[in-house]
This record gives C-alpha cells, structure tokens and sequence, in this order.
C-alpha cells in the first residue's frame, strides 16, 4: 500500500512528440484513481511510466514517498492488468497466478495458499489446472486479475482491463472490479476511453485530452462542474448539447431563444477581450415538456418550440430529438470528441438536440412540442479556448447567478 | 452441386500431389533399391530386385572410412545447429523487439550473406583456414555452416518471435522477471516450435552441405559423409562401388529422418494461443 505522486511528469519520445506533458497528480493510498481520455491522449503512456515500462523524460515520480523513475518495474512492486490479459499460455492458471510469487522465490506452501485464496476470491477455483486457451474472455480476464492481486502489490494498474469483454459481462465485471478494490484497499490508477466506467467506478476521474490533465475530481463534480467544453462534452451520455450563442446587448441569443444573463456572466463579458460569441451547454435531463414543469419551476428556465424527430422510450423516461435551427455551435475541442465518437465526418448529428423528458409527456414524433428548460444548470463556454464561463470558484452556477 | 465440384477438385489436387510425390520420390527409391541389389544385377534395370542382399551395407560399415566420415557429420552438423540456433535466437529476439541503430544494417548484411555465392567464398576460406591451421578441422566446418546456416535462422526466428506478444514480456516484468527471466521463463517456451523448425532446417543445410566439405577437408580426419562418398572404392579397388555408394547414400538420409520426426512432435501449432484475446 502507498500513494503515488506524479510531479510534473513529461513523457516525449526521439521523433519530438509529446506524449504526456506536465502531469501533476497526488494519488492516495487506498484511492482509486481513472485515467480517462480519447484515445492518444497519453493515459496509457502515463500507467506505463508508472509501471516502469515506459521511461520519464522529465519530471519525479514517486510511489511510496521513494522516487522510482530509475526503477525497473521488478522493483517497484506494482502489479499491472492488461487490456490483452497477457496470460502465459504454456501455463495453467494456477501456474500464471503463482508466477509473480515464484519469481518472488517464496516457498511452495505459501504460494499455494496465497494463490488458492485469490482464486477463491475471484471464483476461479475449478479452473485451476485449465490452460488459459481453453477460458472464455471474462474467466481469462479474472485470472489475469488473480495475478495481480496474488502478490499483495503496492498498487494496481489497469489498462483498459474490461474493454475486450462484451457489454453484459463488462458491466458484470465493473462491480467486481470494484467490490475487490474496496476489499482490498489497495490503491488503483485505472485506464479506461469509457466514461461510463470512468463515472462508475473511481474515486476520482482524471481527465486527459492531448497529454495533459483536463480536470481532477470526483465524478459527480466532474459531470455537474466541467472546468472547460472539453470535459462538459466527455463526460455525460447521452452527452451534453451544445449550441452556438451571440452575446447581444447582455443577453444571449441562440437557437432556443433569448437567454437573459446573470450580473456574474455579464461582468465576465464586459472585459475588453471577452468573447462575443459563445458555446451554450445543456444536459439532457435539464430539459422537461413544458406541460410537465410547475410555474415555480417554469420562471427559473426558458421555454422554446420546436419539432420533435425521434422519441425513444426508455421506460423510466424518455429521450427525445428535436430538430433546431441555426448555427452549429464549433470549437476544437468539439470537433475532437466527435472524431473520437467515430462521427467525425457524420454531419446528421448537426442541429439535432437531444433532451431527457418525464415518461408522462404525451410527445410524439412528427409534432411539434414547447420545451422548458433549466437556466441555473447551463453552462457557457468561450469557443476560442473552452474555458466554463459559467464556473466560479469550481462551482457552476448557470447563467443567471448574480 | 457445390459438394460435386469439391470433390471433383479434389481428386483433381489429390491426383496431381500424387504426380509431384511420385517425380520427387522415384530417384530416392531407385537408390534403395540398388543399394539392395548384387553387383551381377545391379544393371538388369528392374525396379524391385530379384536378388536382394545386405552385402552393400555390410561393406560400408567394414570400411572405417564411411564410420568415421557419419561420426564427423553427426559431430560437425550438431555442433554447428546448436550454435546457430543460439546465436540466430538472440540476434531475432533483437530484431523484432528492439529498435536499435543499425537495425536495417543488420538484416540487409543478413540477407547478403545468404544471397552470396558460395563457390566463389570457397577459395578465399581455403586459404584463411590454411593460414589459421583449421583446415581439415571440425571448426573449420562448423566456422562456415554457421556464418551460413545465421540468415537462414535469423529470418526464420524473428517470425516467429514476431507473432508471440509484446505484452506477454511486459507482464512478466511486472510480475518480477528480470529481461532475462522473461525471455527464458515466457518467451523462449513459446518460441520452442520456431526453434525446432529452426534447428530442422539448419541442421538438414550442414548435413547435406558437399561444397565446403569437399573443399575444406583433406583427409577422414574431418571429411563428412557427403564428401567421403566420392571417394568411396567398395571394399576393394577393383570392385564397382556403385552398391555400396547407395547403401551409404540410404544410410545417410536416416539421421535427417529421424531428426525432421523427433522434433516435429515438438512443432505444436498454436501454442500461443489464449494469451491474448482474439
């Protein structure tokens, strides 16, 4: 057990390339820290030169209060999980778990018991004499789990360990993944691109885009208090709407209507360098059909009209998409997250709004539907460099805080 | 329809596979066959002999010649696979795991080596061996059937090490191997079947080698089997050692018979499976 601090820890490789840039992060003993980014945004070059496998170039990094840059991985006594697994196959399961605990030159009877207690935490007791080639992907991820954790490291790694399981196991292990942590309380920095794994599991959620950290923080501040427009749009699924917005005489104009200001946001603009157009952000669920909204409500939001596209049922309620004219709200950080969703080059998402509404709204497709929605949870980002106009001292509090 | 034409094509394949081993096959099966037949019928041009005697194997392992040639075979191809094999190892783990300068160099003088014609090295060699007072040696066989049998085992190696995955290595550093426990432990028991096809393939290049072997060597001291059967006489000089060149050429294609079958149950395809998804 121990913390691991990263100080200012750069990572470039001979051809001039920055892979990680400046990284300053305190992780505590017992925490459970996720990397989180889209892919090429060094989170899995960072878990490397933690591992060792991959040098510093600059920077200390520290696991225990001891520096370690010049440590081999042997020596740091840190177990890793791959996203391969990386199973020896020419060894049966017990023999893979009992590796680590070999080359640790223990004796026979203690490495039986200590693999015979692991394999019973991770239910892989019958399956101690199987070569890994003969396991389905979620027992050889477990064995590969066993390994790690057999040797009571200092911390674990994990580079992106579930993301080879299909969806229903994925979500099975993410628990199990979790459950063991908090039994364990060993500390845990853990790659993943998904952020629903990334909201789920950690304690707190490093986001990275380009080699640098976005924001360090609980999710839940993450998702309700984004930093910049890059990790309003990470984090969040569906995620959040974004909407181009024109500063006009202290209020907004955009594609919903006219957004009145907040003296706190009006002081912001008034700034000689201040941006005149701006990045509207809206949250799914801070939509609700207009019908539904009580009139105390009704006055701390907007409300606007517009035709419905798609109704998709959930149950406990409902996404809809509605269709809103005007301009496509653009920004860098914007195109970026849509190439790493793989709809970079797809322009149908363009115009489309995507609201969470109450399972009780009668909306139908085809119909055209007012729509309310909250004032005191959208958020403002300057297009030039992303930044939350709407954060103040870490806290967002919409457009209209005084 | 379909399953007619599959079999059409395969009575079609199956009927030239048969053609093709039939073509390669004959020499090899007429030379067993002379090797069993007496000097009066080893002209009479039947294919299975009429007589058949074991006198022309007799005669072979009587002369010291022939024994003390298959010894300096054995000896001089073993030697030199297993150096081969060893040297070839390490230099195509470096090569398909490491970028290091000079890479490109490596491979491209590699190449050169196996391109280059060796008849035209064989005068050059015997005057160094001469010089270096290894002519007529086993090194002075085992020095060339390395530097030549080296390409050939670099290329084939670095294959295989190239399929085995790098994360395989980078777990069992984090699981507290040092480089060389790693390569030992993990790679080198998953790269046993391309170190057998390896060693099969190196070892079959020294024993049929003639060139070097003929050239090389002066007396039975070092002359391998290949060499020693052209200056085969029979038991005396004045008997026609054609039955007896077969009884040793038959004899000689054993060892590589039983080498190719001894390490081919080693070759088990598929060993890496399960290490990696998909």
């Amino acid at each position: 057990m121990a913390d691991i601090v990263l100080d200012k820890v750069s990572k470039s490789f001979p051809d001039g390339t920055v892979a990680v840039q400046d990284v300053d992060l305190e992780i505590a003993d017992g925490e459970f820290v996720i990397l989180v980014g889209p892919s090429g945004c060094g989170k899995s070059t960072t878990l490397n030169m933690i591992a060792g496998l991959e040098d510093i170039s600059s920077g200390e990094l520290r696991i225990g209060g001891q520096r370690v840059n010049d440590k081999a991985p042997r020596d740091r006594d840190i177990a890793m999980v791959f996203q391969s697994y990386a199973l020896y196959p020419n060894m049966t399961v017990r023999e893979n778990m009992a590796f680590p605990l070999r080359l640790a030159k223990l004796d026979k009877e203690t490495i039986n018991a200590k693999v015979d207690e692991a394999a019973k935490v991770l239910e892989l007791v019958p399956l101690l004499d199987r070569k890994p080639a003969n396991l389905s992907g979620g027992q050889r991820q477990r064995v590969a789990m066993g390994r790690a954790i057999v040797r009571q490291p200092k911390a674990f790694l994990m580079d992106e360990p579930l993301s080879n399981l299909d969806a229903k196991l994925r979500v099975q292990m993410r628990t199990v993944v979790s459950r063991l942590q908090k039994q364990l309380g060993t500390t845990t920095v853990y790659v993943t691109h998904d952020q629903t794994e990334a909201m789920t599991l950690g304690d707190r959620v490093v986001i990275m885009r380009g080699g640098a950290i976005q924001q360090v923080g609980p999710p839940q501040e993450l998702y309700d208090h984004p930093r910049n427009l890059f990790v309003a749009g990470f984090i969040g699924s569906p995620s959040m709407n974004f909407l181009h917005a024109a500063v006009q005489d202290g209020s907004l104009h955009t594609a919903l209507g006219e957004v009145p200001l907040g003296d706190r946001v009006r002081r912001e603009l008034e700034a000689a360098d201040a941006p005149r157009e701006l990045i509207l952000g809206v949250r799914p669920e801070h939509f609700e059909d207009a019908e539904l909204v009580d009139e105390d409500t009704r006055r701390r939001g907007l409300e606007f009209e517009a035709p419905v596209e798609i109704v998709e049922s959930m149950g406990s309620d409902k996404y809809v998409y509605f269709t809103v004219e005007g301009e496509r709200a653009s920004a860098a950080e914007l195109e970026e997250l849509a190439a790493d969703a793989g709809a970079g080059d797809f322009a149908g998402t363009g115009g489309n709004l995507v609201t969470r509404l109450s399972a009780e709204s009668p909306v139908a497709e085809g119909q055209s539907r007012r729509v309310w929605f909250n004032l005191e949870k959208i958020h403002l980002f300057d297009p030039t460099n992303g930044r939350n106009l709407t954060l103040h001292e870490g806290r967002s509090a919409g457009a209209l805080a005084d | 329809m379909a399953v007619e034409t599959t079999t059409r094509a395969k009575v079609r394949w199956g009927l030239l596979d048969v053609l093709v081993v039939v073509f390669a096959l004959v020499p090899v099966l007429w030379i067993a066959s002379l090797s069993f037949k007496t000097p009066a019928t080893l002209t009479d041009g039947n294919f299975i002999p009429r007589e058949w005697t074991l006198d022309n194997y007799r005669t072979i392992f009587d002369t010291d010649q022939f024994v003390r040639a298959l010894i300096n075979s054995i000896g001089i191809a073993l030697i030199a696979t297993l150096i081969a094999v060893v040297l070839g190892a390490m230099a195509a783990y470096a090569i398909s795991r490491l970028d290091f300068p000079g890479k490109g160099l490596l491979v491209g003088v590699s190449l050169l080596i196996a391109m280059f014609p060796q008849v035209s090295l064989v005068s050059p060699l015997f005057e160094i061996e001469r010089q270096l007072k290894i002519f007529d040696t086993w090194p002075g066989l085992i020095l060339p059937y390395i530097t030549f049998a080296l390409p050939l085992a670099i290329y084939t190696l670095s294959a295989f090490f190239k399929q085995i995955p790098w994360d395989l290595e980078k777990a069992a550093k984090m699981d507290g191997a040092t480089q060389a426990q790693a390569f030992r432990r993990v790679i080198a028991p998953l790269a046993a079947p391309g170190l057998f096809t390896t060693a099969i393939l190196v070892f079959i290049f020294c024993w049929n080698d003639f060139l070097f072997a003929i050239s090389l060597t002066s007396t039975e001291r070092s002359r391998t089997v290949p060499a020693a059967l052209s200056f085969f006489t029979g038991a005396s000089q004045f008997e026609d050692p054609t039955g007896a060149i077969c009884a040793a050429a038959v004899v000689i294609t054993v060892p590589i018979i039983l080498f190719v079958l001894f390490f081919q149950r080693r070759i088990v395809s598929g060993l890496t499976s399960g290490a990696v998804k998909g």
